[in-house]
């Protein structure tokens, strides 16, 4: 038991190494000019590559403002690649505590001991 | 693979949503007998890996971008079902935090890498490992290929639910309603991309995480169907 609860708290640690270098996710594709995911364009990309926007899609587009769009915060995305990192970097780490937090408050409730 | 809101019409949603509410239910019941609450905390680990390793979009030179989901190997360590509440945890925040993939989307994201993923690759995972030893190598290239499949099979169907939306829903003038492109597009255009690139990324982590649990802690490849 103590020996794989090492292995977990490991595993952490690896999870934080990953999540410190998370802002590769953003800064490769922009070098490489790489685009939006396949069909993940926003209203205005996609009404670029279209020449219109699909009507329906305008009302549902609006359903959600979230917080933190894009992984940024408010307002950072008009500045460089370097403060955009910066916020990919807080988001991963505020991503993590909420998912974590989450799940073992699930697991609290559900879980038999 | 974030299907965003406006994408698919109510027609596709709705049913998706329907779908996903019980089915979460039932997978939280099948949980409580499979897991205990010392779990948990590779529960929490195994959401939050996948939330992560989502982050890491992987570039098309000049082109699209996609991502590994980590839902395979989440599925292989705690069981499908196990994974499915803790992949749709990390799509529920993502979508509401950081409005990676939309609300109205949210029941086919979730079934499309929820369920599609932990079951195709479970499922992979078991048959192509067989009876073998945990720490054969038969067992990480097991957990390559399934990640494979399993990411794979989910990217077909995000293809098809977008591919299908031209026919459901189109304006007095003919033009989309939704997502705009056929079949004949979005099928291969998901296809591809993941069979060439991200299904690859996704076959590598399954196999990383394997192999190093087969050296530091093998015991923790077995908690699903194994020892309680």
């Amino acid at each position: 038991m103590k020996k794989s609860l090492s292995t977990v708290q490991k595993m952490w640690l690896g999870l934080a190494v990953l999540a410190l270098a998370s802002p590769v996710g953003i800064i490769l594709p922009a070098r490489l000019k790489a685009g939006s995911a396949w069909g993940e364009w926003s209203p205005a990309e996609l009404e670029q590559r279209l020449g219109y926007l699909p009507q329906g899609m305008k009302k549902l587009a609006e359903t959600w403002q979230a917080p933190m769009p894009d992984y940024a915060f408010k307002g950072w995305n008009i500045l460089g690649l370097s403060a955009q990192s910066l916020a990919y970097l807080g988001s991963a780490l505020i991503g993590i505590t909420v998912i974590a937090a989450l799940m073992l408050l699930l697991g609290k409730i559900g879980l038999k001991d | 693979m974030h299907i965003p809101d406006g994408y698919l019409s109510p027609q596709t949603y709705l049913p998706f949503y329907a779908f996903i509410i019980p089915y979460l239910a039932l997978a939280s019941k099948k949980v409580k007998k499979s897991l205990r609450s010392r779990h948990a905390p590779l529960m929490a680990l195994g959401a939050a890996f996948s939330f992560v390793i989502m982050m890491f979009n992987i570039p098309i030179p000049g082109g699209t971008t996609g991502h590994a989901v980590g839902g395979v190997i989440v599925a292989i360590l705690l069981g499908p079902w196990a994974a499915s509440i803790a992949v749709s945890v990390a799509l529920i925040v993502q979508a509401l935090l950081f409005g990676d993939g939309g609300i109205t989307a949210l029941g086919a994201n979730c079934f499309n890498m929820a369920v599609v993923i932990p079951f195709v690759g479970y499922y992979s995972y078991k048959l192509i490992a067989g009876g073998s030893e945990i720490t054969a190598p038969r067992r990480w290239v097991a957990g390559a290929i399934a990640g494979y499949l399993g990411i794979n099979a989910a990217a077909l169907l995000a293809g098809i639910e977008f591919g299908i939306q031209p026919l459901i829903a189109s304006a007095p003038d003919g033009r989309p309603l939704y997502a705009p492109y056929s079949l004949v597009v979005s099928l291969p255009a998901m296809a591809l991309e993941h069979l060439l690139l991200f299904g690859l990324i996704e076959a590598l982590v399954t196999a990383l995480v394997i192999r190093y649990l087969q050296k530091a802690d093998r015991e923790l490849l077995t908690i699903y169907g194994g020892a309680q």
